[in-house]
């Protein structure tokens, strides 16, 4: 193979007329033949820019993508499956590793599942506690987010503030349920332990110190014309095209479409907390970070209103039915052993019928889909995997974009294998 | 609701206060185009596909469909029974909805159910020469069809080139790229036929 000589524009980067960072192209010239030939480069399962398992199956055009196939399904454990065969409160442990990156999140939307299908009506409390939950879960998930992609894109800094309060929420995640990462914090019709003493304080002096992170955050990318340049105009999706591919979560919003499940079907008395629903333009990478990034501070608002109402009372619901009885009186009373008793063999019945909850996961919505036939075993649990119709706007994304965007716009996605594959 | 929609067989309110109208299978593609285009319904998100099989035999599949009207802000589920002894085929809604297109291939994938027009029906949870049926049936045993043994052996024995669909190799042109032997496996292997390299001139 002859060697092929590369121009390079010695001159500043430049902008065009539009605005954006001019590309300059490394091959002044190409060989004959070596224009048409198209690249087949395969990128994953075990790729640290995949964020998880997942493989795409890129044609490339030079360095250009021309058509971008996923193959996933590399972490697929049939939790489905799994849940047609376990009780109710059975399941809530699965519901941590499926978006493992948030899973206090996950076991509150299926929780809130459960009781719809069952009518129960939580306590005051309990709702204030799983908004926390979700609130806190969504940091994080944030946090990770903003971590990584700022390493693939270059950015190591970041990295290491968003993780250092990542750890400071895992902390306190511990402190409530003894589990940093498997939470298991719902059951249904209440929760598995109420906070500690000290988690109220702790709790409060992370959202005082918390936006000075993200203002770090912003200072360093924000206007960082590396970060700009690599992220914005990248992976453009319209709204229209956004509401086609069943987009939700930041990614919609980033878009121009307004839609927060928190707002427009509230659950847990969402409608009475004053926050924004952030809403991006352009609907490229870097909408989508400004959006994820403002979206941890509206979070952190939610988060001090709800530390301010926090009212005292249960956490669980007054019902044998579905809450176990204390130790003490299921050892002592003779009704309460045989509700135990009978919760612990047969598990929770739900009438027949069917429930649909959306909640607004970090992802984006996280539906839970219960059908009961009658039985203590749901007929079918579906999850609907935000990450999963996330991702799958991806090859329209990438496609016409250098390799190195699909990196960045595959990064917007905020996807978490766990979840996409279930 | 009085919403007269194309084909509606019934409709009936689920535990959560949402409609569900069951619609004939073979008047879907018209329900679903009527209810996203008619003003006044506007149905134009598609939130969810999946599919429901009972532990009761007797009873027929059903396909769920989640809708929303981001303008309404209004939500609706629309449901086709399947027959399971019949064939198990719908017509797709991938041209109304591109966000059809892996919510209807997974439902393929775990149920078996064929969408009728769908661009790219294919497995997208388990691998393409997965042989042991569609795990989300009820038929379908906890632990899979094939033993461990079986199964390990299967694992142990797959190609591993055979990872790239023949169509990503041609797409590519790299089927004439590869090394001989290399080609000569993936002949023999279940992916087909690999076809000729292209001629250079």
């Amino acid at each position: 193979m002859s060697k092929r000589t590369v121009e390079l524009e010695l001159a500043t980067p430049g902008v065009d007329a539009q605005g954006r960072a001019a590309r300059v192209p490394l091959t002044a010239e190409a060989g004959p033949g070596l224009a048409e030939e198209h690249m087949l480069v395969n990128i994953g399962p075990q790729h640290p820019a995949t964020h998880g398992v997942l493989r795409l199956v890129v044609e490339l055009d030079g360095e250009t993508v021309v058509r971008c196939i996923p193959h996933l399904g590399y972490l697929h454990s049939g939790f489905e499956k799994l849940g047609e065969y376990r009780h109710y409160n059975q399941i809530i442990p699965l519901t941590d590793r499926t978006d493992y990156l948030s899973p206090m999140a996950n076991n509150v939307g299926f929780a809130l599942a459960a009781e719809k299908l069952m009518g129960i009506e939580i306590t005051p409390r309990c709702t204030v506690l799983r908004v926390i939950a979700c609130e806190m879960s969504r940091i994080i998930s944030h946090m990770v987010w903003l971590g990584t992609t700022s390493i693939d894109l270059g950015a190591f800094t970041p990295f290491l503030w968003a993780f250092q309060e990542r750890e400071r929420i895992y902390d306190l995640q511990e402190m409530w349920t003894g589990a940093r990462l498997t939470t298991s914090l719902t059951r249904v019709g209440g929760l598995m332990a109420d906070i500690p003493d000290t988690f109220v304080a702790k709790l409060r002096e992370f959202t005082r110190t918390f936006p000075k992170t993200l203002a770090e955050i912003d200072r360093v990318l924000t206007r960082n014309a590396v970060w700009a340049g690599r992220t914005q105009g990248v992976g453009t999706l319209s709204a229209a095209e956004a509401i086609n591919h069943s987009l939700s979560g930041p990614m919609l919003r980033a878009s121009g479409v307004a839609y927060d499940v928190r707002k427009d079907k509230p659950y847990l008395g969402y409608e009475t907390y004053d926050f924004d629903v952030i809403v991006g333009e352009h609907g490229d990478v870097f909408d989508r970070y400004l959006v994820r990034l403002e979206e941890c501070h509206q979070s952190n608002r939610i988060l001090q209103q709800a530390l301010d109402r926090l009212p005292d009372g249960p956490i669980n619901v007054d019902d044998p039915r579905v809450i176990l009885p204390s130790k003490t009186r299921a050892m002592s009373d003779m009704e309460a052993m045989i509700f135990h008793f009978k919760q612990v063999m047969e598990g929770v019945k739900a009438p027949v019928g069917e429930a649909y909850v959306g909640i607004e996961n970090p992802k984006g919505e996280l539906g839970t889909y219960l059908v009961s036939d009658g039985t203590a075993k749901p007929v079918r649990w579906r999850i609907r995997p935000p990450s999963f119709i996330n991702l799958s706007a991806l090859p329209r994304m990438a496609e016409g974009h250098l390799l190195s965007d699909l990196i960045a716009i595959n990064a917007s996605v905020d996807i978490v294998m766990g979840e996409v594959d279930r | 609701m009085t919403t007269p929609v194309p084909g509606a067989l019934r409709a009936e309110v689920a535990r959560d206060g949402e409609t569900i109208v069951f619609v004939a299978p073979d008047r879907l593609l018209e329900a679903m185009t009527w209810l996203k285009e008619t003003p006044g319904q506007e149905f134009d998100y598609l939130v969810d596909v999946t599919a429901v099989e009972f532990r009761d035999r007797e009873r027929p599949l059903e396909v769920v469909y989640f809708l929303r009207s981001l303008k309404r802000r209004a939500d609706m589920r629309i449901k086709v029974e399947l027959d399971a002894a019949g064939e198990l085929a719908v017509d797709s809604v991938w041209s109304l909805w591109h966000g059809a297109d892996w919510l209807e291939r997974e439902v393929f994938d775990m149920f078996g159910i064929t969408f009728r027009g769908h661009p790219d029906l294919r497995r997208i949870l388990m691998w393409e020469t997965y042989a042991e049926g569609y795990p989300l049936r009820k038929s379908f045993p906890l632990r899979g069809r094939f033993s461990r043994a079986e199964q390990v052996r299967q694992a142990l024995n797959t190609n591993p080139e055979a990872n790239y669909s023949l169509e990503e190799l041609a797409i590519a042109e790299a089927a004439g790229d590869l090394p001989e032997d290399m080609r000569d496996r993936l002949r023999r292997g279940e992916r087909g036929v690999i076809p000729d390299p292209p001629t250079t001139v």
